[in-house]
Order: C-alpha cells, then sequence, then structure tokens
C-alpha cells in the first residue's frame, strides 16, 4: 500500500515500538516465572521447563500442558488441548506473513516468534517499515522475557509449598488474566460459557484432561449465522 | 511430565506456526474455519479455568481455590496489574487454607 516507506529508514518513525514492546515483555516475564514454577511443580525439571519456553513459546499452550498433566491428565490429552489452544497461531501467521517477506529459512524462523503479542504489535503499525520493525523488536522483548523469567521460576519452584502458598491458583489467575481481552464479543462471551459447562460437566467421566480438548468444540459455534447484528465491527 | 510431551509438542506448536505463517502464508484460511479457530481460546481459556478451580481429579468441589479465583477475576476487571493479580490470588487461597 505505502511501499516507498519501506525504502526509507531514514524517514521512517519507530517511536512507540520499543515502550510496547517492553511493557509486553515485563507482563509477559510475570507469567514466565509463574509457569517456571508451575511446571517443575508438575513434575518438569528446570531443562524441561525452559526446552518448554524456547521451543513451544507460545504461553497458553504451555500452561495448558502443564496444568493438565498437574491435574493427572494423560499426555495426548494435554499435547491435543495445548495444540488446539496454539491453533490461533496459524491464523496470526496469515495475518503477519504479508508484512514481512523473505527467503524461506527468513519465514520458517520469524513464524517461530508469531504469537499473540507479535501480532497484536505488528498489526497495530501503520507502515510496512514500522510493522517489520515491530514485530521483531517485540519478538526479541517477549522471547527474552520469557525466557528469562521461565529459568527464575524454575530455579526457585522447587522451594516452595505450591500448596501451602495457593500457588496452585497461579494456574487460573493467569488463565483469567489471559482470557478477559479476548471476551469483547457476544459471541466470544458465549464460547467462555460453553467450554467452561463442557468442562465441568463432561469431567466426572471423561480421563482427566479430555474435558478440556472437549470444549473446543463450543468454537463450533462460530458457523452458526448471526440473526441480527447489534454492533458493527 | 515427560520429554515426549515436552519435544511432540513443541514441534507441533511450531508445525503450527509455520502451516499460518508458511504454507497458508498471502493466501487466505475459508473464513468459516478462521472464525472456528478465533474461538478456541475462550472455550479453552474457560474450561482450563474451571478445571483448575472447580475439580480435583473426576470430582467437582468447591474449595479454597473459588477465594482466589474471586480476587483474580475481580483484580482483572478493576484493572490490577498482572503481577499483583497472581500474588494477590495466591495469598487468598494460601491464607483461606491456613485459616481453614
Amino acid at each position: 500500500m505505502d511501499a516507498q516507506h519501506e525504502h526509507a529508514h531514514e524517514g521512517v518513525n519507530y517511536d512507540g515500538i520499543v515502550g510496547p514492546a517492553l511493557a509486553l515483555g515485563f507482563a509477559v516475564f510475570i507469567f514466565a516465572i509463574s509457569f517456571g514454577v508451575l511446571c517443575v511443580n508438575a513434575g518438569g525439571s528446570v531443562p524441561k521447563a525452559m526446552a518448554m519456553s524456547l521451543l513451544v513459546f507460545t504461553g497458553a499452550s504451555q500452561f495448558s500442558a502443564v496444568s493438565v498433566i498437574a491435574a493427572g491428565g494423560t499426555a495426548v490429552s494435554a499435547v491435543v488441548g495445548a495444540l488446539l489452544l496454539g491453533s490461533r497461531n496459524a491464523i496470526y501467521g496469515v495475518a503477519v506473513a504479508p508484512w514481512l517477506p523473505g527467503s524461506l529459512k527468513y519465514r520458517v524462523a520469524a513464524a517461530q516468534f508469531t504469537i499473540d503479542e507479535t501480532t497484536g504489535m505488528t498489526l497495530a503499525q501503520n507502515s510496512p517499515a514500522r510493522k517489520k520493525r515491530a514485530f521483531w523488536v517485540t519478538a526479541a522483548s517477549i522471547y527474552g522475557f520469557w525466557n528469562v523469567g521461565t529459568l527464575i521460576g524454575a530455579l526457585v519452584g522447587n522451594s516452595f509449598d505450591t500448596q501451602k502458598y495457593g500457588l496452585d491458583v497461579a494456574f487460573p489467575a493467569a488463565f483469567v488474566a489471559m482470557v478477559a481481552p479476548l471476551l469483547a464479543t457476544r459471541r466470544a462471551q458465549l464460547a467462555g460459557i460453553g467450554g467452561a459447562v463442557v468442562c465441568l460437566a463432561t469431567t466426572p467421566f471423561l480421563p482427566i484432561g479430555a474435558p478440556i480438548v472437549m470444549s473446543a468444540i463450543v468454537a463450533l459455534i462460530a458457523l452458526v449465522p448471526t440473526q441480527r447484528k447489534t454492533q458493527s465491527t | 511430565m515427560s520429554w515426549t510431551v515436552v519435544l511432540v509438542l513443541s514441534l507441533g506448536a511450531f508445525l503450527l506456526k509455520v502451516f499460518g505463517f508458511v504454507v497458508i502464508g498471502d493466501r487466505k484460511f475459508p473464513p468459516q474455519i478462521e472464525a472456528v479457530i478465533a474461538l478456541i481460546p475462550a472455550a479453552l481459556l474457560c474450561a482450563l479455568i474451571m478445571k483448575d478451580t472447580f475439580t480435583a481429579g473426576h470430582d467437582l468441589q468447591i474449595d479454597a481455590r473459588a477465594v482466589g479465583l474471586v480476587v483474580a477475576v475481580v483484580g482483572v476487571w478493576r484493572k490490577v496489574p498482572i503481577w499483583l493479580v497472581i500474588v494477590l490470588a495466591c495469598a487468598a487461597t494460601g491464607i483461606t487454607r491456613a485459616i481453614s
């Protein structure tokens, strides 16, 4: 759309990228410390916690997998639930790919950093050059804070009695913080309520962890046509 | 948590990212698929909140974790910083356990 900007690097204003990227990094840092603590307490180890954050690198999925394992769930339901949660990164990839052209190697590398925060920051910018810059600055900030935070949490994690200090509640507290910004539309609110109901209703008879996987079925309400639109956008 | 879980999850998460970014790339997902995928996090995260607060194994129960959840919901609703939300929620549950 505005291709000249891409070549006029000196003329591009990069203000307002580093600050927000660091602020997002700090928020993620808190989640990361919690993740490290919870992961080692769910039978993980420092290397496993670090492998999760370095390689999986998508926070909600990591929390979900550890939460299911901590509850005694099966490995399959832990992995499937986490991957369902990570499927949104595929949509994000489609959204940011046009702004990050390059070789196959470059795009495969960029894909690893395509998560909520980098996508949000990229799409919020108003020029191709700023979008590209925002993606990588945010990626560096989040990847750094996420992994350092995980390491700190994993190293101190075993010294806590998680039950005594109520640290097990870090799971639902983190999930509440993650889901709140998503509940902006009526559909999303219905999906949230539906997911909660499916989980509680199936917990008594499904294998532990499976209710989480089952709850994803509620997302199919997206296919129900809207009868009347009360709001546009 | 086994290494198999860690590595399968790592590979799966990466392939999902690559699928969107590189394989689909400049094309588009069918809008229905995109709409369904976009709703999954709300459903799954709310399910996780229920599991982590109101279940123990196959049993449904209300205990000290519910107090922490209420604190977390109020904290997020009142836009309390996230680190403080998590600390306060854990503290509320810890204190409830200590006095009950």
